[in-house]
């Protein structure tokens, strides 16, 4: 069974990814942190990443929170993508829509710390 | 207010990424019952309890959240009459045509203040339950889904949450049974509103921004249902939320998860009888965390944050 190691670049953290599991749910298995959760289905945007270097394959996510141009230069939810190598990975997701805390305005940088 | 007016939550669409996925959570993990597919290549489910044809509609879209949720009148003078008194109010209303949804009567439509449409319709074609109507045997589960009653309620976030209870309440004939405050004591923060005496048949919670959906709500029988749930969860690999626990709010025992398209869907018990004789329960922000989560009495940012 292959893994591929995640290494999250805000934090520093990495992980074996094992085959057949997201990004995400690669990371939260371990009890690793740092890329925000939320449902883990490509719906709701909170795990939104942009991969700095590596391969991977998809499945179909949120348009309402991945344009298809973010989606080409690498910006994905961490939940639907698959590792085919190692990877190097950003947050840009974030718990920023938060009823205590009001949405940043449209094109703030979301990079907020995890 | 003996159920004359809005008798009950009655459909629910919600947008799905991958129908076929979908379509497949929805029966063999929820347990749910198809119902056919309309031209439009829209799916329909039921529970096996519910009697109407319908109560999920599925539709694949580009993003996930709710298209609509509807509530069932009493006939079709009691529809009219509504309508009639939601434009004197100042909303705007639309038909739907009957047939649009399958057999389902025409639709009242209409955007209440936070963003969300809203239906109201008088027909839907009763089908019967799996029990039938004369000398029904219980209805056993038998088979491996999660098996809900009834699509229960809806919680919904959105920014004039004040507007939009005040249109229930108003206009809908709906009570307020529970609502919470936020630190200045006087803004609401959320509001639980039944159209009969249930603890809740619609929930708001004020957000930055329209039209989110929060979760859809299925009733199950007991707790010990509840955590048959959950095991039907985890053996399907379903993302969960947060639970089993239980909310100090509406007093219900609950699970959150996510469907295939990272919608929140409820599945919980419980609950209480609220009569429109009944002050409403009010939590203030400080208890705020017990008040939705009762055993861990903290509020996770998931549950304010994450919607579709």
């Amino acid at each position: 069974m292959p893994k591929f190691v995640v290494r999250i670049e805000d934090t520093g953290e990495q992980y074996a990814c094992a085959d057949g599991r997201s990004v995400l749910v690669g990371m939260e298995a371990l009890g690793k942190k740092g890329i925000p959760v939320g449902c883990r289905q490509g719906g709701c945007g909170v795990c939104k990443v942009q991969v700095l270097e590596g391969e991977f394959t998809r499945r179909v996510m949120s348009r309402a929170h991945v344009s298809a141009e973010e989606e080409r230069s690498g910006c994905v939810l961490s939940c639907r993508i698959y590792p085919s190598s190692d990877l190097r990975i950003r947050v840009v997701g974030a718990m920023k829509k938060n009823v205590c805390r009001p949405a940043l305005p449209t094109g703030t940088p979301s990079v907020e710390p995890a | 207010m003996s159920m004359t007016g809005v008798l009950r939550p009655g459909h629910a669409q919600i947008r799905v990424l991958d129908l076929e996925e979908s379509v497949k959570g929805y029966t063999d993990v929820m347990g749910l019952k198809p119902m056919g597919r309309d031209s439009q290549g829209r799916a329909y489910l039921k529970t096996r309890a519910e009697r109407d044809h319908n109560s999920v509609i599925l539709r694949q879209a580009d993003h996930a959240g709710m298209d609509f949720f509807g509530f069932k009148v009493l006939d079709k003078a009691t529809l009219d009459n509504l309508e009639k008194k939601l434009q004197a109010y100042g909303v705007a209303t639309e038909r739907v045509p009957a047939g649009d949804l399958l057999e389902t009567g025409e639709r009242v439509r209409f955007k209440i203040p936070t963003g969300h449409t809203i239906e109201l319709y008088a027909e839907k074609t009763a089908v019967g339950s799996g029990v039938g109507c004369t000398n029904p045997d219980m209805d056993v589960i038998d088979q491996p889904g999660i098996t809900p009653i009834r699509l229960d309620h809806c919680l919904i976030y959105g920014d004039d949450l004040d507007g939009a209870r005040d249109l229930f309440v108003n206009v809908l004939g709906f009570t307020l049974v529970e609502r919470v405050k936020l630190e200045d004591g006087k803004t609401d923060l959320a509001g639980w509103l039944t159209c009969r005496a249930k603890a809740h048949d619609i929930a708001i919670v004020r957000h930055s921004e329209k039209d989110k959906m929060h979760h859809v709500s299925f009733q199950l029988g007991t707790w010990e249902q509840v955590l048959r749930a959950a095991d039907i969860m985890s053996k399907n690999r379903v993302s969960l939320d947060i639970g089993p626990t239980r909310h100090a709010i509406t007093n219900g025992t609950t699970i959150y998860f996510f469907e295939p398209s990272g919608n929140r869907l409820e599945t919980f018990s419980g609950g209480y009888d609220h009569y429109p004789d009944m002050e409403p329960i009010t939590w203030t922000w400080d208890e705020v965390g017990a008040g939705i989560f009762y055993h861990d009495r903290k509020l996770n940012d998931a549950f304010l944050s994450v919607v579709t």
